[in-house]
């Protein structure tokens, strides 16, 4: 501690304490950013109809109201079906990458994915 | 004038070596990115040594030196974009003049990697780099701060050459 106190003063203790403060900022919003975030990829007969945000409220037909599924506080579940077997709609609300409901009989599949690319490569040397 | 043309050869000949050493000797700690950057070590005790014009016409050669000679075009341009915001908070805080030369290495340091990092969301065109933002301001304070002491312990002794009258 003594050999650090000898190259800082107080200013270079504030600078440092504000960048640690400014980096614990920014990753903490990332994370819960990324908690709150995830959309939903509905597809149907292996073609892809559309994403949808986890983030606000909403009921999706699909295939003209065969299914609905249904994004509410960050969960997606299927509420109803007009297939036999309603396996989809039992299963229980999805919210986390890579989690999907699938509903046989009409070839529809919902997969909830990451809304940010996930790949950080770089080529900075 | 003579001297001062070969004083500046030599930082900028040592700054151009300590690149290359980086180069053969990588302490990237595995993350991409990541690097001492001892070259910049020659930025921090110029700036105490220099005129700010001078310090200037050094940071851009080296990067350019360095740039053409072990990187790419993609890389010459994040290392642009890195030294002139660092050097410009450098020698900011050198004018207000509260902090020391470690202080004023850290804040380097972390503007270097602040600046890499926002011409590549520029190039890019994405702000999901801002994930990456956390780990390069750390790992810049290290940096700057290791940077910081061998500088400051160069101008000392510097410092003792010159007071002994030579």
């Amino acid at each position: 501690m003594k050999t650090i106190k000898r190259y800082l003063n107080r200013y270079d203790v504030i600078l440092i304490l504000v960048i640690v403060l400014v980096a614990g900022g920014i990753f903490a919003g990332t994370v819960f950013a990324a908690k709150a975030g995830g959309q939903v990829r509905i597809q149907v007969e292996g073609k892809e109809t559309g994403t949808y945000s986890l983030k606000t409220d909403q009921e999706v037909q699909i295939l003209g109201g065969k299914n609905t599924l249904r994004i509410k506080d960050g969960q997606a579940k299927m509420i109803t079906a007009t297939c036999p077997d309603h396996l989809c709609v039992n299963h229980k609300p999805i919210s986390k990458n890579g989690e999907s409901i699938i509903c046989l009989p009409h070839k529809v599949v919902v997969t909830v994915e990451s809304d940010q690319l996930s790949e950080l490569d770089s080529t900075t040397n | 004038m003579t001297k001062k043309i070969s004083q500046f050869g030599l930082l900028l000949a040592l700054a151009f070596i300590l690149g290359y050493v980086e180069r053969l000797v990588p302490l990237g700690f595995g993350i991409p990115g990541i690097k001492l950057g001892l070259a910049n070590l020659v930025i921090v005790i110029a700036i105490y040594l220099f005129p700010l014009g001078e310090v200037i016409a050094l940071d851009v050669l080296k990067v350019l030196l360095t740039g053409f000679t072990f990187g790419n075009m993609a890389s010459l341009w994040y290392s642009l974009g890195g030294a002139l915001l660092s050097l410009l908070v450098m020698l900011l805080l050198k004018r207000i003049g509260r902090n020391t030369v470690v202080g004023v290495s850290i804040a380097g340091g972390v503007f270097h990697n602040l600046g890499q990092l926002m011409v590549a969301a520029v190039m890019v065109s994405t702000r999901q780099v801002i994930y990456y933002l956390p780990v390069l301001l750390i790992a810049g304070l290290v940096t700057g701060f290791v940077l910081g002491v061998v500088a400051w312990s160069v101008l000392g002794r510097l410092k003792q050459i010159r007071g002994s009258g030579r």
